[in-house]
């Protein structure tokens, strides 16, 4: 009976200890609701250190990534007067997908955390120079705001690890 | 972080939890019922435990969704509730970018060939393609008491400093972190070139491969030092198959070969690990090694325990094996993470520079280290004490890493390194110069980085307090025509400078105010003291007008000035009623693009009596590098013009000071390029007969 109650406490030490590990991480970022939305949505977030928590915002980032070059090309038939631009963001995003995303992940996982913080910020920075080629009538805008976004919380959680 | 396995099962199913029968949670509890009733107690208590936990988990996640696609759109005030730790942040801001693109009047640049093959520098040492950081120098480090350099010791018993500058067989070697797959940080191995003079450069094959357990994660910093019988020795940080940071010796397969071609790891490796209280990642840069007094190789490495930066300290024989001082070289409470650590004697007399075991009462030692959290350089001056390996800087106010301590440049200049060039007795740095635009242009130029131009190192003799610094003597032999001007340059006036191009240029200036302005500003009470509260970076720019400044040169600035980068002083008075000088480069209006950072970068710079204001400004396509009052403040920036580029690019000078009329006098050279070649017979053949 001792061994139950003690597994008991361990338990709920446990369970709360591991809610609040992100609640604690997403405190110190811009957007508290967005980042503890982000990290409990993925299965990793429970148990993961704040180098886990790093890299399951750079997979998000990813997800984002890929999630936009698709709209963009089906914008390419949609939206043929805005080709142009599509082009250009068409190449910021596959730079976050093939520069940034990898750099942050090998980054993070190896300890030379500031290459992974030059990582997710250019994210951040490639998205808006994409909505800034649509001068004001993009049809991305969402997208990119979202990029924005979840760019800022991985950022401030990079920076946890310097 | 606490996780018991026998909670898995259950989180990982989609299933309703309140709806589970507790038993399912253990899968033995069939098989149990019919043991003894207590397992069965046991049992039920477990299940309703776990649906008690759950219960919990649910209710402190406030009903998140538990799909992958997430909904991003979140409440803007919620961070209010937040604190985000952004102190000592790097440059690039995408909040900037943000508001800039939701503008409808602001362009936006889309890179062209045209314009970022000319970003390519000319003169400064960069590989063919894709990224580059760290320079790994080795520093000859030579067993002498005194000052003494001898020029004429053959070279197998010259020491060698750390990997990335060495001198060895006639050949200026220098060593360099790489990624040959990619114009973005990654796949870390050791590039390496050699040259005559430091500026002439020829390409060589890679040096170092990740081709070990112990730096299968990367080839990274490390240092040589030459040994007492001539050989040299390589310690160099690998990180392992499991991403621990662990330093490992290598040595030149061939020391009859000049170019020090091919490398051959101990077989030992590697030979440090991290050591109790320091973690796995927080141990790397290993420096040059130098001579105790009682005859022991002494090496410091860098790291951090919390937010404490520290220096650890280890006595060796022969490299291989290590006895750890339990005293640090030197720490300074929240600075963060060490990297690559410098340390090296100074002569408080002569402008020589000195080996790195020199110690002596004409002697001070600098310990440098790159902040990982700031991206800047620090260095202090101070003592070193031989018989325990520690130092102590002469002026704790301004110890290494503060936010007020000084630093080798104020703009974009990281992971700097020196050596002792025993060819001609001076100790050169070496510095990693990063890009500031965005990867997208990196990736489609196909480069990333430069490395600064070599700069001799010397203590300053008249103050005695800060570090001199000055290119490599050998960079005039870039120099091709020249023009002498002279001028006096009134209030609110630009000048263009005739220099035809203007893309890569070496200026040296002289600026003077006169003696009646300078008097009649401090005596004049409605000008208002500013030199306490002004910073270049929070003052507003060139364009903001002072009683005695800003004057200096706008470069790469188009015909219109619409892009371009000032370089300039700015003279304060002081509350009291002496003269502050300070000294700054602008790059906020160097370009159209707005997918680059444009800082203000720039410190004060100490003027001493008597002293004219002087500047030189090393200009070369997409870099620039001013040095005020002969190199006592340096600021290298990168600025990438949409306009401003091949013929287009201008020289100007300009005075925006409300009162003051200045007097410059200043040359103007035409700069060749270095022509660094790619490896081949003929280039080292080439380059052997210069």
């Amino acid at each position: 009976m001792k061994m139950v109650v003690v597994m008991m406490i361990m338990m709920v030490m446990a369970m709360v200890s591991e809610a609040s590990m992100i609640e604690q991480t997403c405190k110190e970022t811009p957007d508290f609701n967005l980042c503890v939305s982000l990290l409990d949505s993925d299965p990793r977030g429970s148990s993961a250190d704040t180098s886990g928590l790093a890299l399951i915002l750079v997979d998000k980032i990813k997800g984002l990534a890929t999630k936009t070059l698709k709209e963009i090309n089906t914008l390419y038939k949609k939206r043929p007067e805005l080709k142009q631009a599509l082009d250009e963001c068409s190449r910021r995003y596959n730079t976050i997908l093939k520069a940034d995303v990898p750099e942050a992940i090998e980054a993070i996982s190896k300890g030379v955390p500031k290459f992974g913080e030059d990582g997710v910020i250019d994210a951040g920075v490639e998205a808006a120079v994409c909505e800034g080629d649509f001068k004001g009538k993009s049809p991305l805008t969402s997208l990119t705001k979202s990029m924005q976004k979840v760019s800022n919380v991985a950022r401030a959680i990079v920076r946890m690890l310097l | 972080m606490a996780s018991s396995d026998a909670l898995l099962p259950i989180s990982a199913r989609e299933e309703d939890p309140l709806v589970s029968d507790g038993s399912r949670s253990d899968p033995n509890a069939e098989t149990h019922r019919r043991k003894r009733p207590v397992k069965g107690l046991l049992a039920v208590s477990f299940g309703l435990l776990f649906i008690a936990f759950y219960v919990v988990l649910i209710a402190t996640h406030h009903g998140s969704s538990r799909s992958n696609d997430v909904k991003i759109e979140s409440d803007e005030t919620a961070t209010t509730t937040s604190r985000a730790r952004l102190a000592g942040v790097s440059e690039k801001s995408n909040d900037q970018l943000w508001k800039l693109s939701g503008e409808r009047n602001t362009v936006s640049f889309a890179w062209n060939n045209s314009v970022l093959s000319w970003q390519r520098t000319a003169f400064h040492f960069q590989p063919e393609q894709n990224w580059m950081n760290d320079p790994n120098g080795p520093e000859p480090k030579r067993l002498v008491a005194d000052q003494r350099s001898d020029r004429r010791e053959p070279a197998e018993t010259r020491r060698r400093p750390d990997p990335g500058p060495l001198f060895y067989k006639g050949w200026y070697h220098f060593f360099y972190q790489y990624n040959p797959n990619a114009a973005v940080w990654g796949d870390i191995v050791w590039g390496h070139a050699v040259s005559k003079d430091l500026i002439h450069w020829v390409h060589l094959p890679i040096a170092m491969v990740a081709d070990q357990w112990y730096d299968a994660n990367g080839v990274w910093t490390g240092s040589a030092t030459f040994l007492d019988d001539g050989s040299l020795v390589m310690l160099y940080t690998g990180s392992t198959d499991k991403s621990v940071q662990v330093q490992n010796l290598a040595y030149p397969e061939d020391l009859n070969d000049p170019l020090l071609l091919k490398w051959v790891k101990y077989s030992g490796n590697p030979v440090l690990v991290p050591p109790p209280g320091i973690l796995p990642k927080d141990f790397r840069d290993p420096t040059t090694a130098w001579k105790t007094s009682d005859g022991k190789w002494r090496i410091t490495i860098g790291s951090k325990i919390n937010k404490t930066g520290i220096s650890l300290v280890y006595d060796t024989i022969d490299f291989k094996t290590y006895e750890k001082h339990d005293t640090l070289l030197h720490k300074v409470p929240n600075t963060g993470m060490w990297e690559c650590v410098d340390f090296y004697p100074v002569s408080k007399t002569a402008i020589n520079g000195l080996d790195t075991s020199v110690n002596g009462p004409n002697v001070k030692h600098i310990v440098k280290a790159s902040m990982d959290d700031t991206r800047f350089d620090h260095y202090a001056v101070g003592t070193y004490f031989d018989s325990n390996g520690t130092w102590i800087p002469d002026d704790p106010t301004i110890d290494v890493g503060m936010s007020a301590s000084l630093r080798y440049d104020y703009g974009k200049f990281y992971a700097s390194k020196t050596f002792y060039d025993q060819n001609k007795g001076r100790r050169i740095l070496w510095s990693w110069i990063g890009e500031s635009d965005s990867e997208a242009a990196d990736v489609q130029k196909g480069w990333s980085s430069l490395q600064g131009i070599p700069r001799t190192v010397v203590l300053d003799t008249k103050t005695g307090k800060n570090l001199v610094q000055w290119p490599v003597e050998e960079i005039k032999s870039l120099r091709l025509s020249s023009k002498q001007f002279d001028m006096e340059v009134g209030p609110g006036s630009v000048v263009p400078v005739d220099v035809n191009t203007a893309t890569q240029l070496d200026i040296e200036a002289e600026f003077e105010i006169k003696k009646e302005t300078l008097d009649k500003i401090l005596g004049d009470s409605s000008v208002v003291a500013e030199a306490e509260e002004f910073s270049c970076q929070k003052s507003g720019g060139s364009t903001v007008r002072g009683a005695l400044g800003p004057f200096g040169f706008s470069v790469l600035a188009d015909k219109s000035l619409s892009e371009q980068t000032p370089v300039y002083f700015y003279v304060a008075k002081g509350k009291d009623s002496k003269l502050k000088a300070f000294f700054c480069t602008d790059t906020s209006r160097s370009t159209f693009a707005n997918d680059v950072v444009k800082p203000i970068y720039g410190s004060s710079v100490p003027v001493l009596e008597g002293e004219k204001l002087t500047m030189r400004i090393l200009v070369d396509h997409s870099i620039v590098e001013g040095f005020a009052q002969g190199g006592r403040t340096c600021i290298t920036s990168r600025v990438y013009p949409t306009k401003a580029i091949y013929g287009a690019a201008k020289l100007f000078v300009f005075n925006n000071a409300i009162d003051a009329t200045v007097t410059a006098s200043f040359k103007v050279w035409q700069m060749n390029s270095a022509f660094i070649h790619p490896y081949s017979e003929e280039a080292v053949r080439a380059l052997s007969s210069t």
